[in-house]
């Protein structure tokens, strides 16, 4: 029992005497250090704190808890801790938790204001548009330099890049796009049959597709994949200290890692989109012809008659757009990392959800546009 | 032909800070040409924050580091001709991970000078042998061990001959031969390319097997506390701060 471990005497004036018994390791439980503070609180009088530990049997770091937690409180009260009726163990341990800290080595964390907060958070919020437009210019000299051969370019390692964000990315952008024809065909359907205009699904695919949904797609599969590859790609470079290794040798970073990235993504997004485009209107094609009874050779002429050039080249600018807002947040973010593994973490979600936010809004300003321009 | 700038560094009144929090403040020493230079220090002291202001990776925000006499952070092309005279290993060998060593060691060569394809390789061969490393010019960083990295990653910084190199915590990490290997490695360099090296450690063993020359920085006081060649340090220094680091706390001397 707990409460027999411990009991209290006053056996001087003013002075107030802890008797310990038994078993006080974490295993066996110990009473709790408000027991005293309660007999501090009746017997305000109180001084003096003394030990009376002949009978303590064991101990561990949980007896150490306790006294640490009173010697804290005595400090507080102003009351006298003496220790010397402790076992000497004890007493060592005791020193070394109780040693002072010293108050320049622990940095100052000044707690801040609700203003202060809201300030903070502005001036990060310029600091970060200013970094933005700074990278956009070096990404600007960078070109430059590249198109008057002056910058290091690796062809081995473009080829690569562009590897990864083409080839590799097919299988998904093929499954997506294809189940986003079949979505937009039996979405059609439900209100074209109530007019027996089913055939016009064709012509419904066909825009939505070639105009923005296999732009839109293929950008969000690409910021999800590519994206996070490159900030996570090249954080742990930073963390490695392979970047300050590319900075000390006079090397640009963004000439050397991110200038293939975004030519590479630049390339390969109005490509893919392309892609995306031609598979989004086979599921459309699948599910017309297979399920809704349409005729193949009609629905493939309604296509053909509805695509225009003009929506092909508003999916092909869309797919350009996101090229570059894709390798830019996917190479700002992983550039931008801090050192550390959970960095490396915050800079691939950044770059991910940036990239999204960015491409749906990108979107929205290219309606906006061709819509007044009427294309 | 380019005047090659001389390889003696000075920090003159430098202060580092991090944000709100100063690192470093009133350095003030002198590299000499030839010299094995240590930066020690416990840690967290600002030893690693001193070496990026030397190298260009983190502006001070007081004072001036001079190579050579001219102001280092004054002017971005000067600083980035400098550079070029530079080699700096760091503390995880930082190899360029989609590089083989050999590429690894290449990169400076292709881009700074106009040697063939060939010379370019012999040189590779040359320095990776230089560094132990003959023969692995084709495995990449993540294939060697810790050890075997930091050499590769000292092949590389020896890629252009650099008058200085800078070596950040060289035997972190390493069991004591490897970091010993190391310690042979930087005084052969120093003799055979006649650089100027500067070594940022709190490793004992190293300090006084490489350094003739030293400073010491205390955390408490944020500036250097001592200076001079280590082995000077341990027989007369009367600051019992460096003679606690110094002996790792075996011997004590009263504070004056």
């Amino acid at each position: 029992m707990n409460t027999q471990k411990i009991s209290f005497e006053y056996c001087a004036p003013q002075t107030l005497q802890i008797k310990l018994s038994g078993d006080w390791r974490i295993s066996a439980g110990f009473p709790e250090a408000s027991q005293v503070i309660g007999q501090f609180e009746l017997h305000k009088e109180v001084t003096r704190l003394e030990f009376e530990a002949s009978r303590l049997e064991k101990w561990d770091s949980g007896f150490m808890s306790f006294l640490f937690h009173l010697s804290r409180e005595c400090e507080d009260r102003g009351i006298l801790f003496d220790r010397r009726g402790l076992p000497d163990g004890v007493r060592k341990f005791l020193d070394i938790a109780l040693k002072v800290v010293e108050a320049d080595t622990v940095l100052p964390r000044p707690s801040e204001s609700l203003l202060e907060r809201i300030g903070g958070k502005a001036i990060e919020v310029t600091g970060s548009i200013r970094s933005l437009l700074d990278f956009m210019g070096e990404i600007a000299v960078g070109f430059w330099r590249m198109l008057r051969g002056k910058s290091y370019f690796r062809r081995d390692e473009f080829l690569y890049i562009l590897q990864t964000c083409s080839v590799g990315a097919l299988p998904l952008v093929s499954l997506i796009s294809i189940l986003v024809g079949v979505i937009l065909a039996f979405i059609g359907a439900i209100q074209l049959q109530l007019f027996g205009a089913q055939i016009f699904i064709a012509d419904i695919v066909g825009i939505a597709m070639v105009r923005v949904m296999g732009a839109v797609m293929a950008g969000i599969l690409m910021a999800g994949r590519t994206g996070a590859s490159f900030a996570a790609e090249l954080g742990i470079m930073q963390v490695n200290e392979e970047i300050d290794a590319l900075k000390t040798l006079g090397i640009s970073p963004v000439e050397f890692l991110v200038i293939p990235r975004l030519l590479a993504l630049v390339v390969m997004m109005p490509l893919l989109t392309l892609y995306a485009d031609f598979m989004g209107i086979l599921g459309g094609f699948v599910v017309s012809a297979g399920v809704l009874g349409l005729n193949p050779a009609e629905y493939w002429n309604h296509t053909q008659s509805a695509v225009k050039i003009s929506n092909l080249w508003v999916g092909l600018i869309h797919g350009f757009v996101f090229g570059i807002i894709i390798a830019v947040a996917g190479c700002l973010r992983g550039i931008g990392c801090g050192r550390s593994a959970a960095a490396v973490g915050e800079a691939t979600t950044a770059a991910v959800v940036e990239a999204v936010t960015w491409i749906v809004i990108a979107t929205a300003i290219i309606t906006f546009i061709c819509q007044v321009l009427r294309v | 032909m380019e005047k090659k700038l001389l390889p003696v560094i000075e920090a003159r009144e430098l202060s580092l800070n991090y944000d709100d929090y100063m690192v470093m403040r009133g350095l003030n020493f002198r590299v000499n040409k030839g010299d094995i230079f240590i930066v020690m220090g416990g840690s967290g002291c600002g030893k690693s924050t001193i070496l990026k202001a030397l190298i260009g990776l983190k502006e001070p925000d007081a004072g001036t580091v001079l190579y050579d006499g001219k102001d280092f952070w004054a002017d971005l092309v000067l600083q980035n001709q400098i550079m070029r005279g530079i080699g700096v290993l760091y503390q995880s060998g930082a190899l360029w991970s989609s590089f083989t060593l050999g590429e690894n060691v290449a990169l400076p060569l292709q881009l700074y000078s106009e040697l063939s394809s060939l010379q370019i390789r012999e040189i590779v061969e040359l320095k990776l042998a230089l560094v132990g490393l003959a023969g692995y010019a084709d495995f990449y960083p993540a294939e060697i061990s810790g050890g075997m990295r930091k050499r590769a990653g000292l092949a590389r910084a020896i890629a252009l001959d650099p008058e200085i190199i800078f070596f950040d915590e060289p035997s972190a990490g390493l069991d004591p031969v490897s970091a010993r290997l190391l310690d042979e490695l930087i005084l052969q360099i120093r003799d055979v390319l006649g650089a100027t090296i500067v070594v940022v450690t709190h490793e004992l063993p190293s300090i006084f097997v490489v350094g003739n020359n030293s400073i010491f920085l205390d955390a408490q006081a944020k500036t250097m506390i001592a200076e001079g060649n280590p082995r000077d340090l341990l027989a007369h220094s009367s600051d019992p701060r460096v003679v606690r680091f110094l002996t790792r706390g075996e011997r004590q001397v009263a504070a004056k």
